[in-house]
């Protein structure tokens, strides 16, 4: 029963992050600390997928110590199907952020490292924790590192977008908090999520439990229409900043739906479900035709996580198996496409110094192993077959479909519209003659980009073909909470 | 003559009487001293508190025991209140000397003022008369105020002590008009009796809350709430920065205990009414504190504001008290204020300790311009000052987040649910500024290079402080069980 493998996967990378702090002045060491540090953190989570027990719903690897008994506040942390998937790949999109700055980052590495590392650890335990306080501890601190990699590492306008960024969440995080003391106090005194799963609430009080959830979720998820940071932090954070944000950080807000407003406020989700589609349809339609419309690389990226992002929720509020497995498909699928898409336009960005889409043109004579992999990242973001990035759509668009046709149909633009907004940036920065001189002076990637693109073009492509092993482990989860979501709480 | 005289029993007392002794021998000694023993002051002082600190722990039964005709209580409230009082002012006393030295104020007056205002805050802590309390606040209040004239040559703390006396004269005599009437309608001094007389009910209702107004009026000058806070940004800035940090930290926690001693021990019967009073001023608090700090440039005032929204949150939680048939249904948010006052402390210390820090001969870094880039200096002092912000802003994993928690919780759990939303909305407002603050040392480049120099003791300590916000924040639980404990065996 007891295991520390979670605390592990949370608490390595935060204590090895210190290590780099404290190799700081030394650059190198810095920068191998941090890789070993972030392999280590990678190797903890492996036994989470090998020893998991696929035929089990319920919680597993569980921990439970005391952590504040004056409130009954436990240090409680498991994982289920759910779950688990985004330890292991938070902690191995961190082994690509670390490798991805190796070169690129040459002011204050180990502060720039070890709060990736550190970051890295809170969003574990924010994947793990089952005490709703320690959930909001971890989800709440994680705001720090990223706010002062955005602001220290980031671009022209960085300070507004971090202060943007944070103060944004803070918003949302403060609201759940009161809806956490709420439950906490008419469950008579237990902050544990799994006894909450349990509790009856009235209808009034669970509309306004999931309005409050809903507030702190849909700022990170982001939904249309609280989206407006994300554009803002994606282009002033450096390139490993987005990869994190748009990788995992927005996976956050999804999870929260799953582990908070859907089991807690089963009946408020079911009457508010018609909003839920309707924002996420706008999200996934007119967002794409803001990405459309960009002329900024990271921008573009952006405006389609939102979309991507839509999707995911869409598929969640849909309430049927393939719909919610769907979604979570998407969203893994969703951390390796992104995350492979800001380094693509991080590899350029750092030889050229512009994101605009402009100032580029045939990329692909001068840059062709690049091009070949940024095709394939690009496909993936259309929802090509055979990648990662169809699987999720095509699930959530057939639960769509099996839950209303003209909800499906809407949802099945996205396939035209993110074909439209990827390809056609492609095609305007990759083909063509070359644009300028600065082009012309491209170098090929090195082979430490070629590393990273080519791990995640594996991923991508694996997912693609193979989805498998990555639906197998959360169809017992998810049967368990469509079937308590199905059953009212009065 | 003397046939009815009971000799009292000093041993509750025991801290108070050391310290008057030794400041008594303080004050000898220190004439003698030429200019290279100046040090041996400091480390009397210290040496004094250190003292008070064993005593009081040694002498802790966890009894409530009352001496002096009932005018003096030692109870496990007051003594822990007074160790986390002596453990202010040794931090103080640390943070301040270099600055003074470089300023050529470090004079033994200094020192002498400093354990007098501590006196004044222990028998304010230990009062269970209203005479005790008033002699308790006079002691710190004078002392105070000549403290912060103390660098006389300063037009600008001249001003600030003036202020700072003309508005506490008035909010003392305000206090003691507020006791004149409750000792009318109870016909005692005693805050025991004041309760007995009103348990009994035979007390005139109309006549107390008159007083009770005066009263509360009384504490929140001295809490420095709205709308009684106008002298916090004035004296916080124009007072020389020890003193300030002074100001902005122990005297809260006797504050807290004044608040604690009067309304709840002594008025509890009428808490229906302070509570409805409190409440207004904690709102005006949280939202005046919050707003005013955003458009500070200078970090004294701007921490002032800040202390004012604090002062407010602390407010929120004393006044979330469930009214029961006795107190103890209350200790929740009796206790979570505690923990507010003490974890603000905690935090004002190292904010304070950090401007000084950046203070050198002939330089007051008051400005926020001052912190800019910190992390190119010294990344562990902007860690430090970084960890304080985000503490005090009530980001976790720091001490800040859980006070600011179990006060909500005692809000929520006495149905203010929109009173809640509205304070966390506004510390939403107050993290702008916080983050300001990091913001400067991290993202800006620094304008003054010179590297930091400060003694090697409160480098040391200011580094146990930033940690302790951080372990308080990880570890919780202490503290927190601490405050519930000592408030559980002394009410």
């Amino acid at each position: 029963m007891s295991s520390y493998l979670l605390s592990l996967a949370i608490w390595v990378p935060i204590l090895g992050a210190l290590m780099v702090f404290a190799a700081g002045p030394n650059k190198n060491l810095a920068r191998w600390t941090a890789l070993l540090v972030a392999m280590a953190g990678f190797v903890v989570t492996l036994p989470l997928y090998l020893g998991f027990d696929m035929t089990e719903a319920g919680m597993q690897f569980v921990e439970q110590r005391a952590w504040i008994p004056r409130f009954n506040i436990e240090y409680l942390l498991g994982v289920d199907g759910i779950s688990m998937l985004f330890l292991l790949l938070n902690s191995f999109i961190t082994i690509i952020v670390v490798i991805a700055g190796w070169q690129v980052i040459e002011d204050k590495v180990a502060q720039y490292l070890g709060a990736f590392l550190i970051m890295s650890g809170l969003m574990n335990g924010i994947f793990s924790a089952l005490d709703a306080v320690l959930f909001y501890v971890f989800f709440e601190a994680s705001l720090i590192p990223m706010y002062i990699i955005i602001g220290v590492w980031g671009g022209h306008n960085r300070v507004y977008a971090a202060f943007k960024f944070f103060l944004y969440t803070l918003l949302g995080s403060l609201l759940m908090l009161i809806a956490l003391i709420y439950l906490f106090l008419s469950s008579g005194g237990s902050f544990n999520l799994l006894e909450w799963h349990q509790l009856r609430i009235d209808m009034t009080p669970q509309i306004l439990i999931f309005l409050a959830f809903l507030v702190a979720f849909a700022v990170k998820v982001p939904m249309w229409p609280v989206h407006t940071w994300l554009p803002d932090a994606h282009v002033e954070a450096p390139t490993g900043g987005s990869v994190v944000l748009a990788a995992i950080m927005l996976k956050l807000g999804a999870y929260g739906f799953l582990r908070f407003s859907l089991p807690i406020a089963p009946d408020a989700s079911q009457y508010l479900a018609p909003m839920m589609i309707a924002l996420s349809l706008i999200a996934v339609v007119y967002i794409g035709f803001v990405a459309l419309v960009q002329t900024d690389m990271k921008k573009l990226i952006a405006y389609s996580s939102i979309s991507h992002m839509g999707f995911v929720t869409l598929g969640f509020f849909i309430f049927n198996q393939i719909g919610v497995e769907g979604a979570l498909v998407q969203m893994i699928s969703h951390g390796f496409i992104s995350a492979a898409m800001f380094l693509c336009v991080g590899v350029m960005y750092d030889r050229m110094h512009s994101r605009n889409i402009a100032d580029y043109g045939g990329v692909v004579n001068t840059m062709p192993k690049f091009a070949a992999f940024f095709m394939l990242f690009a496909m993936a973001n259309a929802g090509l077959p055979a990648t990662s990035g169809f699987v999720g759509e095509f699930m959530v668009i057939l639960g769509a479909i099996k839950f209303n046709f003209w909800v499906g149909f809407a949802a099945a633009t996205t396939l035209i519209l993110g074909a439209a907004y990827t390809l056609w940036m492609y095609k305007r920065v990759i083909f063509g003659e070359v644009a300028n001189s600065h082009v012309a002076e491209l170098a090929d990637i090195n082979s430490r980009e070629f590393l990273f693109l080519a791990l995640l073009a594996f991923c991508v492509l694996a997912m693609g073909i193979y989805p498998y092993p990555f639906t197998e482990v959360m169809h017992a989860s998810v049967d368990n909470l469509l079937k308590h979501v199905a059953v009212s709480k009065l | 003559m003397l046939k009815n005289f009971v000799m009292p029993d000093f041993y509750p007392a025991a801290p108070e009487i050391f310290l008057l002794a030794m400041a008594c021998v303080i004050l000898l000694v220190d004439v003698f001293l030429g200019r290279s023993q100046r040090w041996i002051t400091p480390a009397l002082t210290i040496i004094t508190l250190i003292g008070c600190a064993l005593i009081t722990y040694l002498t802790m039964d966890g009894q409530v025991v009352l001496t002096f005709n009932n005018m003096f209580v030692d109870d496990l409230l007051a003594d822990f209140l007074k160790l986390m009082v002596y453990l202010a002012v040794i931090f103080v006393v640390v943070y301040s000397r270099g600055y003074l030295v470089a300023r050529q104020l470090d004079k033994g007056e200094y020192y002498l003022l400093v354990l007098f205002a501590t006196l004044g805050m222990m028998v304010m802590i230990s009062a269970s008369h209203f005479l005790t309390l008033y002699l308790g606040l006079e002691l710190m209040s004078l002392s105070l105020y000549a403290l912060v004239a103390i660098d006389r040559n300063s037009v600008r703390a001249t001003e600030a002590a003036m202020k700072y006396f003309i508005l506490g004269s008035l909010a003392s005599g305000l206090l003691l008009y507020g006791m004149s009437m409750v000792y009318g309608a109870t016909g005692t001094l005693e805050i025991g009796g004041v309760a007995q007389a009103l348990h009994l009910g035979v007390a005139n209702k109309t006549v107390l809350v008159f007083g009770l107004v005066f009263v509360v009026s009384g504490i929140a000058f001295k809490l420095g709430a709205v709308p009684f806070h106008m002298w916090v940004p004035d004296v916080y800035h124009g007072a020389p920065t020890p003193i300030t940090l002074l100001i902005a930290s122990a005297p809260k926690l006797a504050a807290f205990a004044m608040a604690m001693r009067l309304l709840v021990y002594g008025l509890f019967e009428l808490a229906e009414h302070w509570q409805s009073m409190l409440m207004i001023m904690a709102v005006l608090s949280i939202a005046l504190g919050n707003l005013a700090a955003i458009a500070q440039t200078n970090i004294k005032r701007m921490l002032a504001y800040s202390a004012i929204a604090h002062m407010g949150f602390m407010l929120l939680a004393l006044m979330s008290g469930v009214v029961g048939p006795d107190r103890h249904y209350a200790l929740n948010a009796y206790s979570s204020a505690m923990y507010y006052a003490v974890a603000y402390v905690i935090m004002s210390l190292a904010s304070f300790g950090m401007v000084l820090l950046l203070s050198r001969a002939g330089y007051e870094a008051e400005h926020l311009e001052d912190f800019k880039g910190l992390n190119q200096r010294s990344p562990w002092f902007a860690a430090v000052m970084m960890v304080t912000m985000l503490s005090m802003a009530g980001v976790p994993f720091f001490v800040g987040f859980f006070a600011k928690f179990s006060v909500l919780i005692a809000a929520v759990d006495a149905g203010y649910v929109a009173i809640a939303v509205f304070a966390v909305m506004f510390s939403l407002i107050g993290a702008f500024y916080y983050l300001r603050v990091i913001k400067l040392m991290y993202f800006d480049a620094p304008v003054d290079t010179a590297p930091i120099v400060a003694n090697l003791d409160m480098r040391f300590l200011l580094s146990l402080n930033g940690i302790a916000i951080a372990l308080f924040g990880l570890f919780p639980n202490t503290l927190m069980s601490l405050c519930t404990y000592a408030l559980l065996r002394s009410l």
